[in-house]
C-alpha cells in the first residue's frame, strides 16, 4: 500500500515539475509506445533512448553469437526499464537469461563467461546495486587481462542506469562515473542522445577490453532525432571521442549523460539573454578521456565549465579541472569552475531533491558570474 | 535488495508482469536440462495433501509443529578407500588404478611437498616475497586432477600446486613464475604462486577469494552453450566458502545447470580461524544439498578416493549437465602462508599429531608398499632426485633477466590507451636524459625493453 501511495504522490509531483529540455519529453509514465517522426529531409527518426539501446542490443545480438545478456529480470520481464524489450523471444533464453538476485553473482559469472571467449552485456537494475559486484567488476574484470600477462581477454559489457532518477533517494541515486573511471584497464562511456546510446553500445560490446556503460534512467523516455547513418546496423561510435554538440566561442560547457541536455538548454538561454556563444562538449567517453577536444575548445573561449550531477569530491569535473591545470591553464582568462550535484546523499522529497542537483538556471547563474555579464 | 525498483519501474511504464506462454512445440531445448516455468494452471484435488506452491513444490501437508533441528540430521558420511595405515577397507573395492599412474601420483605428491618445503626456505631467505605450501593437502589436488581430461578447464585457489604439477606444469614454469622472471607467463604481475597456464587450462589465480567461483560457472556456462565434452572445475577452501560469491555461484549453477564441479578443501583452518568459527551446520557439503546440488564427502588423506570421487562427479557434470560439490577433508599442517604463523592460535602439539596420525603421502607410500609397488629405498632415491631436480631450476630461473620494462604498460588495455603510450615515451625519455640513476641491467633487453 506504502509503495503505491508513494508512486502517486510522485506521479502529482512530477507533472507540476517544469520540463527540463526543450526537446519533447516524454516521461516514463507514459506509454512505451512513442509515434515515431519522420523528417521529410535525410531520412532521420526519433528515437527514445531506450529504443537505441534495445536496437544496439539487438543487432549485437544478431551479428555475434558470442553475445549474451545476463541480469535481473532482463528475460521473461524484458528489463526493469524494458531496454531488453523482446529480446528474449528473438534470441531465445540460451542468450537472454533471467539471473537469480546476486550482483556479485551474475557479475562474476559474466566476467567467467568473458573468460572464456564470450561477449557477455550483464545489465545492472541501477549501477547503485552494482556495489555488491565491484569486486568482480574491478579486481577480476578490469585487471585480469594485465595481470594474466596479456593472455587472458575479458570482454565484457555491464550496462544500467546510472545517477539519480526521480524520487528514490539516496540508495537509488549515485553517481559512479568517478568510481569506475579511476580505474585502470576499464572503458567508460555515458551515453546522452539516442545516438550516443546506440553507437557507444554498440562500441561496448565489440570492445576486446570490459566496458562499462553509465545510462541515465530520466534519458530512456527521451526521444531524439537519430540520423539515417545512425540507424544503420554497421552504426559504432568511437570510445574516447567526445562530441561538440554546439559550437560557440565564449565560454566551455564540458558535460556528460543528462547534464549535456541542460547545459544545451542553458546555452540557448545565454545567447537570448546576451549573445553569448557557449561552446558545449558532449563528453561520451569518461575513460578515456578526450582531453584534446576540451583544450581546443578552451583555447578558443578561453573560459571553462565542467558539469555533472555526481558529488563535488573527487569526481569527474575534478578531473577535468585538474586536466586544465595541466594542459589549459594559459589559456584561460579566468578559473575553471564546476557545477556539480551536492554533497549530500540524495533525499527523497521532491523539493530537497531538486535542490541536490544541478539546473539550466544554475548553469546561467554560473556563466554569468565567470563572465562577469 | 532489489525489489524496489523493478516494482517502481513497472507502474511507470504501464507494463505488468505477464507470463509468456509458449505456443506448441516451440519448447527451447537447452541441452539435457529444460528450465521449466511454472506456467499451467495449478489443479488441485480435494482434499488434497499439498498443495504447489511454487516455491517448494514437493512439500506435504502436516499437522506436527516441528521445526527441523540441524543436530537431530545424520552428518554426511565421508567416502573412503583406504585407511590410515594404508589397507583397503573394503577388500572388494580394490582401487581401479595401474602402477605407473599410481607412481606418477605418488612421485608428483612428493615433488610438491618438496618444492613447497625449498621455496617456503627461499622465502624466508628473503629470495622471493611470498609463498603458500599445500602441505597436507597433496592428495586432493593431485587426486582430482587424476581424474579429469587434460582439457577440462581449471579455476583454482592458490594452494592447488599439485593440480598444476600433475598436469604437466613444470619445474622450470614454477620457478619462472616464483621469481617474476621474463619467462613467467604473467609477465611479473601477480604474487608468487598465482600460476596460470594456458598450454594445461589453467587460469590466472586470482588473490580475492572465492572470485574464481562465479568465473567457474561462467566458463562452465560458455562449454554448456559449445555443447562441449569438456567440463570446468573449481577449487576453493572452506574459508572461501563464506564469501558471498561461493553462495551466488552454487545458486546460479544449479539454476543454469552448468557442467562444473567445484572441490572445496575443507583443511580446517581460515588464515586463524577454525571451522567451528567459520560456520554452524555440516561442513560445506551440507550447503550443496542446500542448493539442490548432488554433493559428497571425501577423506581427502585418501588420494584414491578422491579420484574415484572427481570421476564419478566428473561424470554427472558432463553426462547429466549440472553442477556437482565435492568436500575433501584434510588438516592444513603447515601454517596458511609465509606471512603467518600458525602456532600463535593452535598447538604445535595438535599439528604434530596430524602429521603422525596421518597424511595423504605417507598413506599412499603404505598401500603402493603393501602393494609391492614402491619400496623405502625408491623413496629415498626420489626424493634426493626430486631435490635436486628443484634446486637446478631454481637457480636457473632467480638469475633469469626480469620482464623488459615495457610490460609495466603493456596490456592494461588489448591495444594502449594513448596515456599509456605517452608515459612510456615519457619514461624512455628521463631514462634516456638520465642513463647513470637508472640500471637497467636486471631487465630483459634493457633500455630497448621499453
Amino acid at each position: 500500500m506504502f509503495a503505491v501511495r508513494n508512486l502517486l504522490s510522485r506521479v502529482a509531483g512530477n507533472a507540476l515539475r517544469k520540463p527540463v529540455v526543450n526537446v519533447p519529453r516524454v516521461t516514463a509514465f507514459q506509454s512505451l509506445k512513442i509515434q515515431r517522426k519522420y523528417y521529410s529531409n535525410g531520412g532521420a527518426k526519433d528515437y527514445t533512448v531506450r529504443e537505441a539501446l534495445n536496437e544496439a542490443l539487438a543487432e549485437e545480438l544478431e551479428k555475434d553469437e558470442k553475445v549474451l545478456i545476463m541480469g535481473e529480470e532482463v528475460a521473461q520481464y524484458n528489463g526493469a526499464y524494458k531496454v531488453t524489450k523482446g529480446l528474449l523471444d528473438r534470441f531465445g533464453e540460451k542468450r537472454i537469461i533471467d539471473s537469480p538476485i546476486t550482483e556479485h553473482g551474475f557479475a562474476g559469472l559474466g566476467v567467467g563467461a568473458a573468460l572464456a571467449g564470450l561477449n557477455p552485456v550483464v545489465e545492472f537494475m541501477t549501477w547503485n546495486f552494482a556495489m555488491q559486484a565491484i569486486d568482480q567488476i574491478i579486481n577480476s574484470g578490469a585487471k585480469t587481462h594485465y595481470m594474466s600477462g596479456g593472455i587472458q581477454p575479458c570482454s565484457i559489457t555491464f550496462r544500467g542506469p546510472n545517477g539519480f532518477a526521480a524520487g528514490v533517494a539516496a540508495q537509488h541515486s549515485q553517481d559512479y562515473s568517478a568510481w569506475y573511471g579511476s580505474i585502470p584497464g576499464l572503458k567508460v562511456v555515458t551515453p546522452w542522445s539516442a545516438e550516443d546510446a546506440k553507437g557507444l553500445l554498440k562500441a561496448a560490446i565489440r570492445d576486446p577490453n570490459p566496458v562499462v556503460v553509465l545510462e541515465n534512467e530520466l534519458l530512456y523516455g527521451q526521444a531524439f532525432p537519430m540520423s539515417e547513418e545512425a540507424q544503420k546496423s554497421d552504426f559504432v561510435l568511437p570510445i574516447g571521442k567526445a562530441k561538440i554538440e554546439r559550437v560557440g566561442k565564449d565560454v566551455t560547457l564540458v558535460a556528460l549523460s543528462r547534464c549535456v541536455g541542460q547545459a544545451l538548454t542553458a546555452a540557448e538561454t545565454l545567447k537570448k539573454k546576451y549573445g553569448v556563444e557557449a561552446e558545449v562538449i558532449n563528453l561520451r567517453s569518461i575513460k578515456p578521456l578526450d582531453v584534446e577536444t576540451i583544450v581546443k575548445s578552451v583555447r578558443k573561449t578561453n573560459h571553462l565549465i565542467a558539469i555533472e550531477s555526481g558529488f563535488p569530491s573527487f569526481g569527474v569535473s575534478s578531473e577535468i579541472l585538474a586536466l586544465a591545470m595541466e594542459y589549459m591553464f594559459d589559456f584561460l582568462d579566468a578559473p575553471a569552475q564546476r557545477i556539480t550535484g551536492a554533497e549530500v546523499p540524495t533525499p527523497y522529497a521532491i523539493g530537497l531533491e531538486q535542490l541536490s542537483f544541478p539546473d539550466e538556471d544554475l548553469m546561467v547563474k554560473k556563466v554569468e558570474q565567470l563572465l562577469r555579464l | 535488495m532489489v525489489l524496489l525498483a523493478p516494482l517502481r519501474a513497472s507502474s511507470r511504464v504501464g507494463v505488468f508482469r505477464t507470463r509468456l506462454l509458449r505456443p506448441p512445440g516451440t519448447a527451447r531445448y537447452f541441452a539435457s536440462s529444460v528450465i521449466t516455468r511454472q506456467n499451467a494452471p495449478v489443479k488441485q484435488p480435494p482434499h488434497s495433501d499439498s498443495v504447489l506452491f511454487p516455491g517448494a513444490v514437493n512439500s506435504k501437508f502436516t499437522n506436527e509443529l516441528k521445526f527441523q533441528r540441524p543436530q537431530d540430521l545424520p552428518a554426511i558420511p565421508t567416502y573412503r578407500l583406504i585407511d590410515t595405515h594404508g589397507e583397503v577397507t573394503d577388500k572388494s573395492r580394490e582401487p581401479d588404478v595401474s602402477q605407473e599412474l599410481a607412481l606418477k601420483m605418488y612421485k608428483d605428491m612428493v615433488t610438491s611437498s618438496i618444492m613447497d618445503l625449498l621455496m617456503y626456505e627461499s622465502q624466508r631467505q628473503g629470495r622471493i616475497s611470498f609463498y603458500i605450501v599445500s602441505a597436507g593437502e597433496e592428495g586432493i589436488a593431485i587426486g582430482s586432477a587424476a581424474a579429469l581430461a587434460p582439457d577440462d578447464v581449471i579455476f583454482s585457489q592458490y594452494r592447488e600446486q599439485g593440480v598444476m604439477m600433475y598436469r604437466g606444469f613444470t619445474l622450470d614454469e614454477f620457478m619462472n613464475q616464483l621469481f617474476a622472471n621474463k619467462f613467467d607467463y604473467g609477465k611479473g604481475r601477480n604474487m608468487p604462486i598465482h600460476y596460470m597456464s594456458e598450454r594445461l587450462h589453467m587460469h590466472p589465480i586470482s588473490s580475492p577469494l572465492a572470485t574464481q567461483i562465479p568465473h567457474s560457472v561462467g566458463a562452465a556456462y560458455a562449454l554448456k552453450l559449445d555443447r562441449s565434452s569438456r567440463i570446468v572445475v573449481c577449487f576453493f577452501g572452506e574459508g572461501a566458502a563464506s564469501e558471498g560469491d561461493f553462495h551466488a555461484a552454487l545458486n546460479i549453477a544449479a539454476t543454469r545447470s552448468c557442467p562444473v564441479v567445484f572441490i572445496c578443501r575443507n583443511n580446517g583452518f581460515a588464515i586463524s580461524t577454525p571451522t567451528l568459527e567459520q560456520y554452524k551446520g555440516d561442513g560445506i557439503a551440507s550447503r550443496g544439498v542446500g542448493y539442490g546440488i548432488d554433493t559428497v564427502r571425501v577423506d581427502g588423506n585418501d588420494i584414491m578416493a578422491v579420484r574415484e570421487v572427481t570421476m564419478r562427479a566428473r561424470d554427472i557434470a558432463l553426462k547429466e549437465q549440472k553442477p556437482v560439490l565435492v568436500e575433501a577433508m584434510s588438516y592444513r599442517v603447515s601454517h596458511h602462508s609465509t606471512s603467518d604463523d600458525s602456532f600463535a592460535y593452535r598447538a604445535k602439539v595438535e599439528v604434530e599429531d596430524w602429521k603422525h596420525r596421518d597424511n595423504p603421502i605417507t598413506r599412499m607410500r603404505k598401500w603402493l608398499e603393501s602393494k609391492s609397488w614402491w619400496s623405502g629405498e625408491q623413496d629415498q632415491e626420489l626424493r634426493t632426485q626430486v631435490r635436486r631436480d628443484i634446486l637446478k631450476a631454481f637457480a636457473r630461473a632467480e638469475k633469469e633477466k626480469k620482464p623488459a620494462l615495457e610490460n609495466l604498460f603493456l596490456d592494461v588495455y588489448k591495444i594502449p590507451s594513448r596515456d599509456l603510450e605517452e608515459q612510456m615515451a615519457e619514461l624512455r625519455r628521463i631514462i634516456e636524459e638520465y642513463p647513470d640513476e637508472y640500471d637497467l641491467e636486471a631487465f630483459d633487453r634493457g633500455k630497448e625493453g621499453l
